[in-house]
């Protein structure tokens, strides 16, 4: 034990590892506060779906070898965040079948793109896998990377408090929103961006194949224990982040990939919810 | 006799994208009225009704609120969706979200907290407010989503099929507390499938459908279904 400690107090005297902790415990939460509203509104999918064009554009921004790859992933997860939920809106005839073929499309198009054009001095396998699974680049984030993760985390949580009974509203009931002269559609591209950002950032974290992890389990563990919304909007926030701070100290201690470490704690963690959940009878 | 109109139709045309689904429909709701609105299923009454809060803008014709009724100060009671029913939040959170348009700002203040709370004594819900909305049943849901609606609106209520999937008995309650609340003075607007309902509570009916759409006081549309008997059946 006291052996453990040790180590963690020697890694923690690297700033890397503090950047790390605190990004990754921030940008968990803001997953978890968007979370709520994709899974509510029944569309967690559109987040996996996000996730894979997030990686397509890391590859294209690899291989362009841009200096920062979120001038490019960025406003390419913005725009197809706000297709999407527009699409999902008007309820087109094969909405789903259109988020999949999007989603394995820019999955295979980013993989040939890092095969064809391997970038300088890196490994294709090792790449691809740091960007599917987030590996190690938590660990690597320069300081730029970690600014604006933390200006954007920041301004996501803000952002939520001050349009808290907007978000409930359209999360409830979007058409009575409507009709009480609130733009439903102004907000809805303003969720989508929103819900991009933090994609976008959470792809550095755990990577493009399990951010809907951070999306999906805070909610739903959350909702095994609360009745209010608020109770699960604060639970899953508290939640996430506990998850986070857990998995990355956990994969410090073990040696483990950071981005699975962090999963597998939120998987655990939402198996000990369900069971209080179920004790407790609700 | 003082023009107390609220709301007049005149020539409306409704439908999605440019296609319309209904033509020339044309009629008025005064200040404390009570109006069904009838039609056979797909016949477009629930356009009508978005038509109405300015959810889809009207094909052709025109909607003109007077006498003190904003666009938006309808008291919208929607038909609930699927998801709705597992939705974590507690009675009170759905009423409050009513109260959104009230006053200023986007946060939650005194002012709206005693709107919610009033409206929830006149519907004998507030011994419920905090539990947990996805444990009610189908009718006090109805009755949460009613008082939601009330805090919503400023003289006018617009329901949505209130009473599909609840049994005779809540049915019937429902009906009576939309009665009462029409007797207070909140004008009323109802769509349903349910002429037997209409012809008891109605103090006008539209009946909308392909053929020119029928507007008229409740005796005549009596004499209105007499002319198309077998077509349509009431009780």
């Amino acid at each position: 034990m006291h052996e453990m400690l040790d180590t963690l107090a020697y890694y923690f005297t690297f700033p890397f590892v503090r950047n790390a902790l605190i990004v990754g415990v921030l940008v968990s939460l803001c997953a978890a506060l968007l979370g709520v509203v994709l899974v509510l509104r029944r569309l967690s999918f559109i987040g996996d779906g996000l996730s894979h064009v997030a990686f397509g554009a890391m590859a294209v921004a690899t291989v362009m070898g841009l200096s920062n790859n979120m001038l490019l992933i960025l406003p390419v997860t913005i725009i197809c965040s706000i297709a999407l939920m527009q699409r999902q809106r008007n309820k087109q005839v094969q909405g789903d079948a259109k988020i999949a073929m999007l989603s394995v499309g820019s999955l295979a198009a980013g993989y040939i793109l890092f095969n064809r054009f391997p970038p300088k001095g890196g490994n294709v396998s090792g790449d691809v896998c740091t960007t599917l699974f987030g590996s190690t680049s938590i660990l690597t984030l320069s300081q730029n990377e970690v600014w604006l993760s933390l200006i954007l985390s920041i301004a996501v949580c803000l952002i939520y408090i001050v349009f808290y009974n907007i978000i409930f509203s359209l999360t409830f009931d979007e058409e009575f929103a409507a009709s009480q002269g609130i733009n439903t559609k102004a907000y809805n591209v303003f969720i989508a961006t929103i819900i991009a950002t933090v994609i976008s950032l959470a792809m550095n974290l755990v990577g493009s194949l399990l951010i809907s992890a951070l999306l999906v389990f805070p909610v739903v563990s959350a909702m095994r224990v609360c009745k209010s919304f608020r109770g699960v909007v604060i639970c899953s926030a508290v939640f996430s982040a506990v998850c986070a701070a857990g998995g990355i100290v956990i994969s410090i201690l073990l040696g483990t990939p950071v981005g699975a470490t962090i999963v597998a704690s939120d998987a655990i963690g939402f198996a000990l919810f369900s069971l209080i959940g179920r004790l407790k009878g609700i | 006799m003082p023009d107390n109109t609220l709301l007049k139709a005149e020539n409306l045309s409704i439908g999605y994208g440019g296609i319309s689904l209904v033509e020339g429909v044309n009629f008025s709701v005064s200040n404390g009225d009570y109006l069904f609105i009838l039609g056979e299923n797909g016949s477009g009454k629930t356009t009508l009704m978005k038509t109405l809060l300015g959810l889809i803008p009207p094909i052709d014709g025109k909607i003109s609120f007077e006498g003190g009724l904003k666009k938006y100060g309808i008291g919208y009671l929607p038909q609930q969706s699927a998801a709705q029913k597992n939705f974590p939040a507690t009675v009170s959170e759905v009423v409050l979200s009513g109260t959104l348009r009230r006053g200023s700002g986007l946060f939650i203040n005194k002012e709206k907290k005693k709107r919610a709370l009033y409206n929830m004594q006149r519907l004998k819900i507030d011994n419920i407010k905090n539990h947990s909305y996805k444990e009610l049943s189908g009718g006090q849901q109805q009755r949460v989503l009613l008082t939601r609606a009330l805090c919503a609106a400023d003289n006018m209520l617009l329901l949505d099929e209130p009473a599909s999937g609840l049994d005779i008995f809540i049915t019937k309650e429902l009906y009576e507390i939309v009665d009462d609340l029409n007797k207070g003075g909140m004008t009323i607007i109802m769509i349903s499938h349910d002429m037997s309902a209409a012809v008891k509570y109605a103090k006008s009916i539209l009946h909308i459908s392909k053929e020119p759409s029928f507007f008229s006081c409740v005796s005549d549309y009596k004499a209105f279904l007499e002319t198309r008997k077998g077509e349509y059946a009431y009780a």
